[in-house]
Parts: structure tokens; sequence; C-alpha cells
């Protein structure tokens, strides 16, 4: 039974593949509108989530399926010690495919190891976040109409950024990559990310403090937040919080066809007033996640000869 | 330093110095109820100084925690005081139960009886990575 984990379950086939199907839902949605009648997901939301929840309950109804499941911890048997392998053999009997998001690292992959329908991780903590990264990709295609040719400043904070680590994994297989990495020394990208991608796979990168400084090479900014529910210590986070606040006056050197993107939720490190710039993407990423997650569930219930 | 020669049973040798008391640890060696010697800092012309181990019981043992803490340990089975055989060692591409994740965040820290398990991902560098969250053994 396949399921999704990391960003790298995929090959760059497989990538294009979704993409392209993503396309061609948007082109042609009337197309898909029944695809999965009386098919089931179930959202596994052991943490709060406002974006990838809906998205996945979106993407589903739009494929004319249903959706079961429930939105916090406390509204489950997680409440009552139940584990996640029981947790997903129970929902395995009910949905015909699962998406789930779980505080702890590596939580996606116990569920995908128990359960007899697919398994989509919707986040493990600070670990993975595949379908993320699959907006990300759509949107950088949409945007930039490629995926080479590219040098991609990650702003904030690229220690516990899943997102980050993830869409690094992906573009490090594209050609002709180079990478920015803007953030506080105390939230720098792990150097096992540092290792095992970009120099096992010969990216240049380099890594800096000043926003302003890298703004002018970038083709692509992705913005993240500091993220207070991965900090143990609380003065930890409110001294790093606010690192890097993006207004338009740090935008004047930047190129005209930057693209700025962010997973979101924004809390105050993008400016409201960079919205109404046409080089913001983080609203059209939001909707190209839902096209994606449309995508993938279309091509793990058809491999698992579902639909 | 003299230690008697064995009967039946094992004799790890040419560990690493100082990694002897970590495979003793790891083997669970001191659950065993067999004369059992640790012999460390041993002069060794190949390796300068090497620990042993040598177990007077006929066990099996979990080649892949020796593969794992020095793949460069040999094993030798003992049979009526003669050596017979010499098992090569090598690092495991898995390791089940052996180490524990340390990382908090992990599942393994919360998932009622979950097998902590480990992957080799890089054997230049001796890395083995948690399956769960990818943390470093």
């Amino acid at each position: 039974m396949r399921s999704v984990i990391d960003i790298l379950d995929f090959t760059v086939k497989e990538l294009d593949e979704l993409i392209d199907t993503a396309l061609d839902i948007i082109d042609n949605p009337k197309k898909y509108a029944h695809i999965c009648d009386g098919k089931k997901l179930a959202t596994l939301f052991f943490e709060p989530s406002t974006r990838t929840r809906l998205s996945f309950e979106a993407a589903m109804y739009e494929l004319g399926g249903n959706v079961l499941g429930f939105s916090e911890s406390n509204s489950s048997s997680a409440a009552k010690g139940e584990s996640i392998a029981d947790t997903a053999k129970t929902v395995s009997c009910y949905a015909d495919i699962i998406a789930m998001r779980h505080p702890k690292e590596g939580a996606a992959l116990v569920a995908a190891n128990n359960a007899s329908v697919p398994v989509i991780n919707a986040g493990d903590g600070g670990h993975c976040h595949p379908t993320q990264t699959l907006a990300d990709l759509l949107t950088i295609r949409r945007e930039k109409g490629r995926f080479n040719n590219l040098t991609v400043g990650f702003c904030g904070d690229l220690k516990f950024g899943r997102t980050v680590h993830s869409l690094i994994n992906a573009l490090s297989r594209y050609n002709n990559i180079k990478i920015v990495l803007i953030s506080p020394e105390e939230l720098k990208l792990p150097s096992y990310v540092k290792k095992d991608v970009l120099q096992k796979n010969n990216i240049p990168y380099e890594q800096t403090t000043d926003l302003e400084a890298a703004m002018p090479n970038l083709d692509m900014l992705y913005m993240t937040r500091v993220q207070r529910e991965r900090f143990f210590n609380e003065e930890d986070y409110l001294r790093l919080k606010d690192s890097y606040i993006l207004t338009p006056d740090k935008l004047k050197n930047a190129k005209a066809d930057l693209s700025i993107l962010h997973p979101l939720p924004r809390v105050n490190e993008i400016s409201v007033a960079i919205d109404s710039d046409p080089r913001a993407c983080y609203f059209k990423q939001v909707l190209n996640g839902k096209y994606m997650r449309m995508a993938l569930i279309l091509k793990l219930l058809k491999e698992a000869g579902t639909i | 330093m003299n230690i008697d020669s064995i009967q039946n049973g094992v004799v790890i040798d040419h560990i690493t110095a100082g990694l002897g008391m970590h495979l003793y640890e790891l083997l669970d060696l001191a659950s065993l109820d067999a004369s059992i010697a640790l012999i460390k800092n041993v002069n060794s012309k190949k390796m300068g100084k090497k620990d042993i181990i040598k177990i007077d019981a006929d066990i099996d043992l979990n080649l892949d925690v020796i593969g794992f803490v020095d793949p460069d340990a040999t094993v030798n089975i003992i049979k009526d005081g003669v050596l017979v055989e010499k098992r090569s060692i090598d690092m495991p591409q898995t390791l089940t139960n052996v180490i524990k994740c340390k990382n908090p965040r992990c599942i393994t820290s919360s998932e009622q009886e979950l097998d902590h398990i480990f992957k080799l991902t890089d054997k230049e560098g001796k890395v083995y990575r948690c399956i769960y969250c990818e943390t470093k053994a």
C-alpha cells in the first residue's frame, strides 16, 4: 500500500505527473468532479491546522468524495491514550485514504505501517510536510515556468521549518539551483540537511543573516514563520520571532519578477502591505495546495485500486 | 595479565580500545550467567591497543550489535577449546531495538511498544539515523 511520508517518496517523474494532473484539474474541473464519488477521506489532525486540513477536505469534496475525521487530539481516542497504530488500523475500517497531522516526528510512518489504506503525511512535527512542498512546487511551476536555473532564498526559521527542509530536498534534484539561506544564527539550517542534501547534490549555497543584501540575486524568496510550538523555551521564541519582517522597502532592490512564497500561517514576518504586490504568491500557493492534494489523492487511490 | 582459555564459547577480538565496555553493555552480557572476561587495552601488534571479550558459553551473539559498535572486531567461535569458526562482521543496514532514539520529539518517545529502528545512511561516516525522525544515532 503506497503512502506518502516524505517528498522524496516521489521520483522527479512522478512529481512532474502530479503537477500535470493538477494543471489539468485547473483547466478541466468538471472532468474530475465525480471521480471519487462514494469514497471517503479521513483527516486525522492531532495538531491545529487551518489550511492543510481544509485544503484536504476541499480537495476531496471537489473530487466528489466525502470527508470524516477530527481536528484536535482532544476530540479523539488519543486523549484516552490510544496509540497511533491502533488509530490507523481503526480508521482504515472507515475510510479509503487517510491524511494525518501529528506533532511527533515519524508519526505518519507509524500510521502508514499499520493502516490498510494509503496514508498521506500532512505534517509530522518538525520533520516532513510533503503536501506543502507539492503546493510550493506547483506555485514555482506556474509562476516561473521551470524548476531549473533558479536562485532561491529561504528566510526565517530554517532549523525547525519542515517545509524548508522538504522544498530544499525537492529542489536539489533539479539543475542549476542556487540556495541562499537567510536566518539568525540560532535558526540556521541543520548541518545534516546541508551535508546530506546540498553538499551531496553539489548544490551551491550561501548562508547569511542579511536579507536585504541577499535580495537582488533572488528569483524566489521563501519566507517562514518562527514557530512558537517548536520551542521548549518561550524566552528563545520571543527573542527570535521578529528576526525578519519583510516590508515594501526591503523589496526595493529585488528583481521585478521575484516570487515571494510563504507556507502560511504568517504572524508578522510579511507586512500586509506586501499582499498587493504582484510578486506576492502566498495566497496563490494556498489554492495550488488544494489542486496538488486533489492530484495526490487521485494518484494514491488509483494505485490502491480504489478508483 | 592471564585470562584462562575458554572451552566452548565466543571470543570477540580486535575491538577498538575503549569500545569493549560499550559492546558489553549493548550485548547485555551482564545478564548472562556465564564466565565473561572483558580485557581492556591489551597490547596488539596490529592495533597498538585493543579490547577483547571472552564469553565461556555457547550463545548466539547479535552480530548486528558488534557491526554497529565496531565493524573491525572479529568473532571467533570456540568448541572444545579449538577455534572452529571466524565470523565476519559488517555494518548492518538496519538496527532494531539495539539503541534508542534520543529525540524527545520522535514518535518513539510516546508510541506504545514501537520498535526503535535505525538505518545505515552513510557507511563511510558510520552514520545511522532513526527511521521515524531521521535523528542521528
